[in-house]
């Protein structure tokens, strides 16, 4: 009788983006007459972080500090179609929208300062800082806020971009399964490690190392909210939640938070997390979106462990302590496995 | 809790000298989401605002014999009671705003319910707790039925129909199968030249998405006769778009606000709040608000759906894979919702990040009588993860490997054949397992240690099978699920305009992708060698009859021909 250690691995991959493509999403970016700018969107900001990410894009691409760009959704009246804040694909899709919206934009303020600096708008670079400037000759320079000045004032110029991110529909052989159904994947791996009481069947994670690759994280505390968060869901995916404990019976169904069953802040494991960034080709400055696929490696990962530490496969979420025990039973007793301590070959 | 990053990988690939890109800037919405300030749906009053709670069956399954609200109606504070003939179009399927599906779900049911908690009448009171009072005064009439709850019983000859739309319980893909397939090599072949065969089945129950706001809308009359609609919803449009339909609307006339939401994860996206709120402000003339507590939220909003998945590899003893065979239930409850769309999702994703030249697939949306399910985070992918990965550790121990190694060895990488039958790019999940490793001091073969996803891909992994044993299983004839990703198909259809509803979604979408898609995207995702010598031949003709029912349909967000890629 006692408590069992064991570690449990998994690795997983996730596609980017509505499947198949086929799901546009637009930005309308515009200035006031100081250079001070809005993105308008219909996107949904979850808690994701969606204003946020859309924003420090929107900055880079028009050079301008963050601080001069805010973001607004969603409106109806105001905001460009937008298909959702779903299937990880509000960085991907809404940040090339805005990326597209954002250069239209700053090209007109480009040419807005060349017209005033009598040179050539191709010429002509900014510094993230509100100036724009002759490349190579930064005393040759207008502030972002002149430039948007002039172009409304004396030259007549809407400071202001379109933008629209569309993979078309891809179709779907009926006898194969041929599809083109992403663009683009984020990765991760993950190793947990867990506790298994062999008298009550309760399972504690100890710890979990991680690693996850997601193109480039655009907003590096967002990204750790993310897979912080998400990598909890997974762990209380595993071992807690069901809105149907026996399913497919339907009794017992929880309605409320005392019976739907959730780790609590004293179940948290520490997490170590590394962050791999190889860029997409078709993301915005490379990202993906670790939104969903986060929580994705803990569930197998935990039900690995489970085995390593006691011998038992749990092959039906949630692993509750029930499972555990008949499985232990079943086995004819604790069966240690060990296959992945540290060292071992 | 630590996040470091490991920049040494894949640095060549990237510019790490950006102005705002990278940086961790505070949040704009951090201080009114900190301070308890930050306006939700909920947080937008109106005087005299009205509360819409709804009479919910308390069957499986059951024919609906009369709903009589006359007690109801008379109850204090209740404005009106609304049913299912009060609903302009009682009819609807959620991704009908794609083409994909048929019709098959009321905003409140008239004839039958086919899930405990469906929704019969709806009370609209001054208050909420006069709605529930007049709840309970509503009476209906059931015609008890049997019911079905397990997806394979559901799938049997005989079992309760659950959903008439679909008799035999199935989604029906691409108007031709009871099932999706994915079909790559002869896995069964394969299976006999294997040295191990690895079975396994797994079982995912429902999950709910827990946000800490329920669901919900609030609906009130504007001037120039629309309305305006706070909304939960995580997709706007969508939620526009499904209201105008339900209620035969033109879009313009709708004014949906949102944006700001209290977690969704998922369980915002089935759009049946906001049309109950704006009918209830058609027809009383005042804002109603029509919000879940929590108990809806867990046992009536719709739940990251149940999946079974068998699994059956063949694998040699040096740990290659060669083949995968997968059959996968998704659990859809009583209505198609999403569901659909998440099997063709978590088709793509298989076999999962590894190559193995064999895989096959039967993924069947299943029709039971419980809570329809919808998207949660993963949706599709992870159900089917928890399996492969839980089955991969069997297969580790079948053939005495550490299972990291187990990973590395049969992962994909740069230019691999995928069995969707598109080249795998822009991998790294070697790399993932190898910091793992390293991190946690798992000790790996010096291969693992040296492979890498941008060596060794391709090639020969990037052929095709020679063979692909074909089947016509399941075959459906004489059902017309819509023009979404048909192959060749749909382009026939016209789609259906609601009657004074102009479609610019439809319109717009008929420029060709070309000039829509800012970036190469299209043309990298299509960029796969080709597959003439080695596609299949193409199916027979679609049925005489497909396309012919004109269509239910309303605003559209794609009209799907001229928009279809290979």
């Amino acid at each position: 009788m006692g408590l069992h250690r064991g570690r449990g691995f998994a690795a997983i991959n996730y596609p980017i983006g509505m499947n198949l493509g086929g799901d546009p999403s637009q930005a309308l970016v515009h200035s006031n007459p100081d250079g001070k700018f809005t993105v308008a969107l219909s996107s949904i900001d979850l808690g994701q972080g969606m204003k946020s990410v859309t924003r420090q894009i929107a900055a880079e691409t028009l050079g301008v500090p963050v601080a001069d760009v805010y973001v607004d959704t969603a409106d109806s009246d105001t905001g460009p179609h937008c298909m959702g804040s779903f299937a990880s694909r509000g960085t991907h899709r809404v940040g090339n929208a805005v990326i597209q919206a954002a250069k239209e934009a700053r090209a007109v303020m480009l040419e807005a300062a060349a017209e005033e600096l009598e040179v050539d708008a191709a010429d002509l670079v900014t510094d993230g800082q509100g100036n724009i400037h002759v490349n190579g000759a930064p005393s040759r320079s207008i502030t972002t806020m002149a430039a948007c000045q002039a172009a409304q004032f004396k030259q007549g110029r809407t400071v202001s971009g379109r933008g629209i991110f569309l993979i078309p529909l891809s179709e779907v052989d009926p006898e194969t399964g041929e599809m083109t159904p992403v663009s683009c994947f984020a990765h991760a791996a993950l190793l947990v490690e867990v506790e298994v009481d062999d008298e009550t069947g309760e399972v504690s994670v100890r710890d979990m190392q991680s690693a996850y690759e997601l193109g480039r994280a655009l907003n590096p505390k967002l990204v750790e909210q993310q897979l912080v968060g998400g990598a909890w869901m997974g762990m209380s995916h595993a071992l807690w939640e069901t809105t149907e404990p026996y399913y497919p019976d339907r009794s017992h169904g929880p309605v409320d938070f005392n019976h739907y069953l959730m780790p609590g802040p004293g179940d948290i494991a520490p997490h170590h997390i590394s962050v791999l960034e190889r860029p997409a080709p078709d993301g915005p400055y490379g990202g993906k979106g670790p939104g969903e696929m986060c929580a994705n490696p803990v569930l197998p990962a935990v039900a690995n462990a489970v085995y390593d530490a006691v011998g038992v496969r749990i092959d039906e979420l949630p692993i509750t302590p029930e499972k555990i025990l008949r499985g232990i039973r079943a086995n004819g007793g604790v069966k240690p496995r060990q296959r992945l301590a540290r060292g071992a070959r | 809790m630590t996040m470091g990053f490991r920049k040494e990988f894949f640095a060549d690939e990237r510019d790490d000298n950006l102005n705002e890109i990278g940086k961790p800037t505070r949040r704009q919405d951090i201080l009114g989401h900190v301070t308890g300030r930050s306006p939700y749906f909920d947080d937008h009053l109106f005087d005299g605002l009205l509360h819409i709670r709804c009479v919910r069956s308390p069957h499986h399954h059951a024919r609906i014999r009369r709903v009589d609200t006359t007690e109801a109606q008379s109850m204090p504070g209740v404005v009106r009671v609304l049913v299912g003939r009060d609903v302009p179009r009682n009819l609807n399927t959620l991704l009908s705003l794609l083409d994909f599906g048929i019709d098959d779900e009321p905003l409140l049911a008239e004839t039958k319910v086919a899930y405990k908690g469906e929704p019969v009448a709806a009370v609209i009171a001054e208050t909420e707790a006069q709605a529930r009072a007049a709840v309970a005064k509503v009476r209906v009439d059931w015609d008890v039925r049997p019911h079905v709850l397990d997806v394979e019983e559901a799938i049997k000859p005989g079992a309760p129909v659950v959903c008439e739309v679909y008799p035999g319980n199935k989604f029906i893909y691409h108007g031709k199968y009871d099932h999706q397939k994915l079909r790559y090599g002869d896995v069964e072949a394969a299976f006999a030249r294997a040295d191990h065969i690895v079975e396994g089945r797994y079982q995912m129950s429902p999950i709910e998405q827990a946000p800490i706001e329920t669901c919900g809308a609030i609906a009130a009359p504007e001037t120039n006769d629309r309305y305006v609609c706070y909304t939960s919803t995580q997709a706007l449009f969508f939620s526009l778009g499904t209201a105008a339909k339900l209620l035969t609307m033109p879009s313009n006339r709708l004014h949906f606000v949102g944006g700001t939401v209290g977690g969704g994860f998922g369980g915002k996206v089935d759009s049946l709040h906001e049309p109950l709120a704006i009918l209830g402000a058609m027809l009383t003339g005042r804002p109603c608000k029509f919000a879940w507590d929590r108990e809806e939220e867990m046992q009536v909003g719709a739940p990251r759906g149940a999946e079974r998945w068998y699994i059956k590899d063949g694998v040699m003893r040096d740990g290659r894979i060669v083949a995968r065979k997968f059959t996968g239930y998704f659990d859809s409850g009583a209505y198609t919702r999403l569901s659909s769309y998440a099997i063709i999702k978590g088709v793509g994703h298989l076999p999962g990040p590894y190559t193995i030249p064999n895989v096959y697939a039967d993924v069947y949306c299943v029709y039971t009588n419980r809570t329809p399910a919808t998207a949660m985070r993963g949706f599709g992918i992870t159900g089917v993860d928890f399996a492969i990965e839980a089955h991969m550790d069997k297969v580790a121990d079948v053939v005495g490997m550490n299972p990291i190694d187990l990973r590395i060895l049969n992962a994909y990488r740069d230019g691999d054949m995928k069995a969707h039958r598109r080249e795998a790019k822009n991998c790294a999940l070697i790399e993932c397992c190898q910091v793992v490793a390293e991190k946690a001091g798992v000790a790996l073969q010096a291969t693992s240690r040296g492979a890498s996803s941008l060596r060794d891909g391709g090639g020969e992994r990037a052929r095709l099978p020679a063979h692909t044993a074909l089947d016509q299983k399941g075959m459906v004839t004489g059902i017309d699920t819509g023009g979404y990703a048909r192959k060749g198909g749909g382009a026939s259809r016209q789609p259906v305009s609601m009657p004074g509803y102009s479609m610019p979604a439809a319109a717009s979408a008929a420029r060709p992708p070309a000039q829509a898609s800012p970036r190469p995207a299209a043309a990298a995702t299509s960029a796969a060698p080709s597959q003439s010598s080695t596609t299949p031949p193409p199916p027979p003709a679609a049925p005489a009859n497909a396309g012919d029912r004109p269509r239910q349909g309303a605003m559209r967000f794609s009209s799907i021909s001229g928009l279809r890629r290979r």
